[in-house]
């Protein structure tokens, strides 16, 4: 499975310089989001399965989610709509979208003949990694979870929207 | 297949580099220190891969751990600073250090 790994290592290396070197906050966004999906992708050639799925849901479900609110939050106003159409011509899906399908592909032909190519590298199930998190890195989980607290209080309190009169400027 | 991930893995960290040090809005440089976040974290698990074992995996999840409080918070200071500054250039708060 060596030549599908080496794709999607393609896709993410192109998708994240265009990530890097585009103008367009929302066809960043674009591009970031198949990046990650690349990376999910050699996460689970690489042997974790598990992590493949995590990074999907939380980097490219949730993060890039709160990216997407917070670039629209930022442009509030009456002429959103029609700036929200400027910025998604047809054009811009055309890169990543084809990335995707490229991606797309790959899955496809890891369901149809994915148990048939031998990998030089072993599996781990998503159990040895549990049995690891609540064996001896219970500390870090609970470190992480003390971390993801004080997230959601900061978050909270410093994003809360201020009163006129409470503004420097 | 692993030595190659590492150099993956270096490659997207210097794109992230690259971007964090080049870019002024606030926005990519939020993004650029993501796509960091990921190099090191496909690092993480191409050197679990290596030895067949599941602590790169579970680094992983503290990394995760640590994006997703980064990524709030950040996220939440930049919506203040344009609510107060009216832009998302980073060289324009720069009067911070007083």
């Amino acid at each position: 499975m060596e030549f599908l790994f080496y794709i999607a290592a393609a896709v993410s290396v192109i998708a994240t310089a265009r990530v890097v070197t585009h103008l367009h906050a929302v066809h960043a966004l674009l591009y970031l989001v198949v990046a990650m999906m690349a990376l999910s992708l050699m996460f689970y050639l690489l042997g974790a399965p598990f992590a493949a799925v995590l990074e999907i849901i939380i980097y490219a479900g949730a993060i890039v989610v709160l990216f997407v609110f917070v670039v629209m939050l930022l442009n509030q106003g009456p002429l959103t709509v029609e700036q929200e159409r400027r910025w998604l011509p047809r054009g811009a899906w055309l890169g990543p979208g084809l990335l995707a399908l490229l991606l797309l592909g790959e899955v496809a032909f890891l369901i149809a003949f994915g148990s048939a190519v031998p990998s030089d590298v072993g599996s781990l199930a998503p159990k040895t990694v549990g049995l690891s998190l609540y064996g001896p890195y219970i500390i870090g989980v609970e470190l992480a979870s003390m971390l993801l607290l004080p997230g959601l209080i900061g978050a909270y309190h410093v994003g809360r929207r201020l009163a006129r009169g409470d503004r420097q400027a | 297949m692993t030595a190659h991930a590492l150099i993956v893995a270096m490659i997207l960290f210097v794109l992230g580099l690259a971007g964090l040090l080049a870019r002024r809005n606030i926005v990519y440089m939020l993004l650029s220190i993501e796509i960091m976040l990921n190099a090191a974290s496909l690092a993480f698990i191409a050197a679990g891969s290596r030895w067949a074992a599941p602590d790169g995996q579970v680094m992983f999840f503290f990394i995760l751990a640590f994006a997703a409080a980064e990524a709030s918070v950040a996220l939440a200071i930049l919506l203040q600073l344009s609510d107060r500054f009216r832009t998302v250039d980073a060289d324009a708060v720069s009067e911070m250090r007083h």
